[in-house]
């Protein structure tokens, strides 16, 4: 039964790394480039999925921190830091690439966009929560103090969704027109549409690919401080 | 009705024992006050006073009220803990009792500030603000907000290790919503009709994320401090 089991998830692994590897080809071959951005709107397929993640890794984060407060199980509090652990590695990964396309279209790496205002936020909130990992030593109180903070930072994100538009420098360089449309609509060639939606799900696969694999890591470590123990 | 007026009992309680050690010892507040005006008299004795703009004043209002915060909203959990006295309160009062004491003496705290450095501020920048009733609101509820995302933050921050260097880096990213909107509204202030646009927007989003953040607070407090 368990060989079973581990037998479909290295299928799916293998099946993860052919999709993702299609995904990465298909975003520079296959799907034409948009009208008014050119070869620049390639970024689309790999900065969005990985923002996507960010906000994906922060909501497990909080879910995982809810449930450690509940049933103070160490590995609700582990789930939680290694979700973290992703979202910050994923914030890295979108503010950088968006920094670099914004350098490349519109002139400045930075210039407090509202959603770059929103992505630093989350940026901090990553960087403050490992902060306060770093500097409580029981195990027990770690994890309590930490889903504390999460959830208390989850539960500021949707004010941003009201403050941020309002930062009075700029108006939103993000293209709207051509890739989101007002209504929350997506207005795309239907072969960009296709590797979008396709990255997407790719990225959100390799997430959960990751954060099993840690989780796996820790259970056996676990089984190792035990038997150690006895 | 008994354990409401029990409740409310208890919080009016711990209130008044923060006053009365505050009063004692004056710690947070001359702390917090002498790094409010040495901010205040910083700035204003290397910058003439009529080369800023509203939105530049009103940042520097905000910066020096929220670092002020960052100094001194602090000590009433870390107190607690390095006297050892925390266990005795744990014992004494219900968690939500010492919560709501805690935030109102963090209100009363930061409330003296604020009435201290905003007319100081006015006084050394030299500024006649054009709506005098929107400063004192966005003062108010600018206040109200940073004592309530802070308050919360202490009491997490008086659990851990780096107690000094740890609070400002965890209260900055959530207290930043409340942050921004009293800066915008204390620009309108300021500046006039120009800006008055969306300022009761402003305020209003303040006062949703102080019941925001003392609504979580009361709901997550237990997990800090009986843990």
């Amino acid at each position: 039964m368990l060989t079973r089991r581990a037998r479909l998830l290295t299928g799916l692994k293998w099946f993860l790394g052919v999709w993702m590897t299609v995904v990465v080809i298909a975003a520079f071959f296959y799907a034409p480039a948009a009208r008014n951005l050119g070869q620049m709107s390639r970024i689309i397929y790999f900065h969005i999925p990985a923002a996507w993640v960010t906000v994906l890794a922060f909501l497990v984060c909080t879910v995982y921190s809810a449930k450690y407060l509940r049933s103070r199980r160490a590995e609700d509090d582990a789930a939680a830091s290694f979700s973290a652990e992703l979202g910050l590695l994923f914030c890295v990964i979108a503010t950088v690439s968006g920094s670099i396309f914004a350098k490349a279209i519109w002139g400045s790496y930075w210039n407090w966009d509202p959603r770059e205002t929103s992505i630093f936020i989350l940026l901090l909130i990553y960087g403050a929560y490992f902060a306060l990992r770093s500097s409580v030593d029981d195990p027990a109180r770690r994890g309590s103090l930490a889903a504390v903070y999460g959830i208390l930072a989850f539960v500021t994100v949707p004010l941003l969704v009201f403050v941020a538009p309002r930062i009075p420098a700029v108006q939103s360089l993000h293209p709207d027109g051509p890739i989101l449309v007002a209504d929350g609509g997506l207005d795309m060639d239907a072969r960009m549409m296709t590797v979008f939606m396709s990255s997407l799900a790719g990225f959100t696969g390799l997430f959960v690919w990751v954060f099993t694999l840690r989780m796996r890591a820790w259970h056996l470590v676990q089984r190792l401080a035990h038997r150690q123990e006895d | 009705m008994t354990s409401s007026s029990n409740c409310a009992h208890e919080v009016l309680a711990v209130l008044a024992k923060d006053l009365r050690s505050e009063y004692r010892t004056r710690y947070a507040l001359s702390a917090v006050l002498l790094f409010a005006v040495t901010a205040l008299a910083v700035v204003s004795f290397s910058v003439s006073p009529y080369s800023l703009e509203a939105d530049a004043q009103s940042a520097f209002l905000w910066i020096v009220l929220f670092f002020s915060a960052m100094s001194g909203l602090s000590r009433s959990f870390v107190r607690e803990e390095e006297a050892r006295t925390a266990m005795a309160l744990r014992l004494a009062a219900a968690p939500e009792a010492v919560y709501l004491g805690k935030l109102l003496f963090n209100i009363t705290l930061q409330g003296a500030v604020a009435i201290v450095v905003v007319p100081l501020f006015l006084v050394l920048m030299d500024i006649a603000p054009a709506h005098p009733g929107l400063l004192v609101w966005a003062a108010v509820l600018g206040t109200l907000a940073l004592a309530s995302s802070s308050t919360i933050i202490a009491a997490v921050v008086s659990r851990a290790n780096a107690k000094g260097a740890l609070f400002a880096v965890l209260a900055f990213p959530v207290t930043l919503p409340g942050l921004s909107s009293a800066i915008r509204a204390t620009t309108a202030a300021l500046q006039g009709a120009v800006g008055r646009v969306g300022t009761a927007g402003d305020l209003r989003a303040l006062a949703a994320y102080s019941v925001l953040m003392i609504a979580t607070s009361l709901l997550l407090f237990d997990f800090v401090w009986n843990d």
